[in-house]
């Protein structure tokens, strides 16, 4: 479990990126008050989700415009093909917790 | 229409498969291909396939499902040589020909090079898959010293990657700054400076006026007399749109295939996309070849659309936009330039190599650059949307 930052940090439309503790690194997203983290580098080519585009509960890569499912982390549309894995996220005590999640993508 | 002829096996040609099935269309769709290979994805030639990051297999754009669900026929490694509009009939160069309700010509651009540059061992061009593995593979045998002709995108990319590469590289561009069209002045100046950063010598001003060497280059000469020595030359200086089949045709072909904005030609259910299309676009306010990545993604929707609807579609109010990676730094830009227009920077600053500027028109903004600024990127480059004014729809 990894503490990333105190709920105040992390308004409505904003996203943090995670690079430490975490194999690779995190991106967690408060999207109209609900918190979302995913593996931040887009699956498609090398650039940072936490830099992209959120609307409702999808993101937009900065580089290309693959959009992702927050919930999923599956693509919406190309270039990317394959899912983000997605991780656990949790407010405790105004803290914003990550679990990070190992396993296979969805 | 019960069948669809597209011809260019490309991220454009691809594009308008995927947009033909997304919109429900059920016909039959050939696809003619010059390369052998299936589409794939060519940014990457330039920078992670050059350096080795990537092989081919990475630079695929469909995989094997996608193919399957898209029921498609692929005719790869064959030429389109000759279009007949008013039959909708592409002759190939083995004397085929292919009929189809509706034509889509996607096929793209090939890359300029210089006088006595063929038959001449040494001397590269950046464009296909082909030519990627041809230079990858002069790159990586001893440490040539490499000579680029161009300070555009693929030359700086290409500079980059050898530099990377570990070899000795000069990069000659004839204009006083690299990028000056598409940056302006201030901003190419910068970009220039990336290439001092890393220790690749950048000759602005400087003319070529032919390569030396026989049977194999051995240098660059310039137009003052100096010559560059070099063991690999890359010839970076832009690529002319691949219509010489359209000869004939009846298209109107002037510096690409002229479209409405809705990529329609003049003959109707025939369209062009990407590279090879130059449509009214309602950035720029004129006919525009757009050579970006971008272009080849969303030209293809707008383009079916018009065919499946018989009316010409409306293009999406985005901004024409391209990415450049080179020595670390990622360039972004949406817009469009006319001499004049001013940078001001708003995030970070230049000295850091970080910082994103708004170019601006009387006042309102018309362009956006980033350099390592990625989020300060997509949210700017949002706010040019609503500048767009609709141009007035040709009669």
């Amino acid at each position: 479990m990894i503490t990333v930052c105190r709920i105040e940090d992390l308004p409505p439309g904003e996203a943090l990126r995670v690079t430490e503790g975490v194999p690779a690194p995190v991106a967690v997203f408060n999207a109209d008050g609900v918190l979302y983290a995913v593996d931040d580098t887009c699956t498609h080519q090398d650039a940072s989700l936490a830099d992209g585009w959120l609307e409702g509960c999808l993101v937009e890569c900065p580089l290309h415009a693959s959009s992702f499912d927050l919930r999923t982390g599956r693509p919406t549309c190309p270039p990317a093909k394959a899912a983000l894995r997605t991780h656990h996220v949790e407010v405790v005590d105004g803290l914003v917790l990550l679990h990070v999640n190992v396993g296979e993508p969805a | 229409m019960r069948s669809v002829l597209v011809v260019g096996a490309s991220l454009a040609g691809l594009g308008a498969v995927r947009a033909l099935r997304e919109e429900g269309y059920e016909g039959a769709i050939t696809v003619v291909g010059e390369e052998r290979h299936l589409p794939y994805d060519r940014p990457p030639l330039s920078k992670q396939f050059l350096t080795g990051e990537y092989d081919a297999a990475a630079l695929a754009l469909g995989d094997a499902e996608e193919y399957q669900d898209l029921d498609a026929d692929w005719l790869l490694g064959a030429r389109a040589v000759r279009l007949a509009p008013a039959a909708r009939t592409v002759t190939l160069a083995d004397g085929r020909d292919l009929r189809a309700d509706a034509v889509v010509i996607a096929t793209g651009a090939t890359a300029r090079t210089l006088p006595g540059a063929r038959g001449l061992a040494g001397v590269h061009t950046l464009r296909t898959l082909h030519d990627a593995e041809a230079l990858r593979a002069e790159l990586t045998t001893g440490r040539p010293a490499v000579a680029v002709v161009g300070a555009g995108f693929i030359g700086a990319e290409v500079a980059s990657s050898a530099r990377s590469l570990g070899l000795d590289v000069t990069v000659i561009e004839a204009a006083q700054a690299p990028l000056e069209r598409a940056l302006g002045r201030e901003m190419g100046l910068v970009c220039a400076s990336f290439h001092a950063d890393h220790g690749v010598r950048l000759l602005c001003g400087a003319g070529v006026a032919g390569l030396e060497g026989v049977g194999r280059v051995t240098g660059v000469r310039l137009a003052d007399g100096r010559v560059v020595p070099a063991d690999v030359v890359v010839v970076g200086v832009g690529a002319r749109p691949a219509t010489d089949w359209l000869d004939g045709s009846g298209l109107q072909v002037d510096d690409g295939v002229l479209c409405d904005a809705g990529c329609a030609t003049d003959i109707p259910q025939v369209v062009a996309v990407g590279d090879v299309a130059r449509c009214l676009d309602l950035f720029t306010g004129g006919h525009t070849r757009v050579e970006h990545w971008t272009s080849a993604t969303d030209q293809p929707r707008t383009a079916v659309r018009t065919l499946l609807t018989g009316v010409s579609a409306p293009a999406p109010a985005a901004a024409p936009y391209f990415w450049s990676d080179q020595y670390r730094h990622r360039i972004q830009f949406a817009g469009h330039l006319r001499p004049g227009d001013e940078p001001q920077l708003v995030e970070g600053d230049l000295e850091s190599r970080s910082f994103a500027a708004v170019y601006r028109r009387e006042g309102r903004a018309v362009a956006v650059l980033a350099v390592d600024q990625a989020k300060a990127f997509v949210r700017m480059r949002r706010t040019l949307r609503a500048c767009v004014v609709a141009l007035p729809r040709p009669a």
